[in-house]
């Protein structure tokens, strides 16, 4: 329990300060190396309290890809380095006091819904937990994930090749002045196009044009 | 405080999900620090669902979660992509510049 409790607090740590360094920091790419530490350390929570394949997934997918991508963004756009402060300048200086408002007021309801939330004492048993079967949770998950959620499970690969087309069809461009191999071009090409017969006079040579 | 519990698991979610707020609103530096904020938004309530999944010994929040990620990836990648396609049109992706809707 008291390892527990060191894990818990020690990523926990970790993941607030990197989070707050990850709106904070001036440079963007130390914004996505943040962002990277604050999915690693989540990803070990979730790890520590039994959702290993979740976790896992997390490392695979968020610092795998996203934060690459992020990554890679960042890098092509070249923003890295932006000379302004990370406050406002003097005309948008006026959204900070009602953000902070707002981000206050979230937090302090969330805080009071947790604070005043108890079980019935019958549906909270820590006994009863999933680390309890004797089925390892990869397993499990996949037990119920295709059978039970198999029509979300489908959806939700409708919606990643949305994504892939819709991304592909936003930054694809035909660029002029490229020049492309056209295999369509190359096989349909007909002998009467490509090979001109001459009869070539002595002494004046043929005129060759490209 | 020893003892960890639901509760602290909920607390992270929300301190992880003000500060991602908190990110949307301040940030003066470009947009794609806005969509790094929203990531931790959806990181924050993923907290919550796989914390409510172990303590409750249901296994849903998980699966929730495994959609949460797939819509967290999908969403990343239009908004870099559209990101990208502004920034080759207008030259710019700082915040303060855009304002073509005049919002």
């Amino acid at each position: 329990m008291i390892a527990h409790a060191i894990f818990f607090y020690t990523f926990s740590i970790i993941a607030v300060v990197s989070a707050i360094m990850v709106t904070a920091s001036k440079n963007t790419v130390h914004s996505v190396f943040f962002l990277i530490l604050d999915f690693i350390s989540i990803s070990c929570l979730f790890i520590m309290i039994g959702a290993e394949f979740l976790g896992m997934i997390m490392l695979i997918v968020y610092v795998g890809a996203v934060a690459v991508l992020f990554l890679f963004v960042v890098m092509m756009l070249n923003v890295a380095q932006q000379k302004n402060q990370w406050f406002a300048g003097q005309q948008s200086s006026k959204h900070i006091p009602v953000g902070l408002i707002i981000s206050t007021l979230i937090f302090v309801e969330v805080i009071i819904v947790i604070g005043g939330w108890k079980y019935k004492p019958e549906i909270f048993d820590i006994n009863n937990s999933i680390s309890q079967v004797s089925i390892s949770n990869t397993h499990s998950l996949g037990q119920i994930l295709y059978t039970d959620y198999i029509h979300v499970f489908q959806i939700s690969g409708m919606i990643l090749l949305v994504a892939m087309v819709g991304a592909i069809v936003l930054t694809f461009r035909q660029r002029s002045g490229v020049k492309r191999q056209s295999y369509i071009k190359q096989i349909s090409r007909e002998r009467a196009e490509g090979v001109e017969v001459l009869e070539v006079q002595s002494n004046k040579g043929v005129k060759l044009d490209d | 405080m020893i003892d960890i519990g639901l509760g602290h698991y909920l607390t992270l979610g929300a301190v992880i999900f003000s500060i991602g707020v908190i990110g949307i609103f301040l940030n003066r530096k470009n947009i794609i620090v806005i969509l790094m904020s929203i990531e931790l938004i959806l990181l924050a309530v993923n907290i919550n669902l796989v914390a409510f999944s172990i303590y409750l010994g249901d296994l849903a929040g998980q699966v929730f979660t495994l959609f949460i990620l797939t819509v967290a990836a999908a969403e990343a990648a239009i908004g870099l992509a559209i990101i990208v396609v502004y920034f080759r049109n207008s030259g710019t992706i700082r915040v303060e510049e855009i304002d073509k809707l005049k919002g």
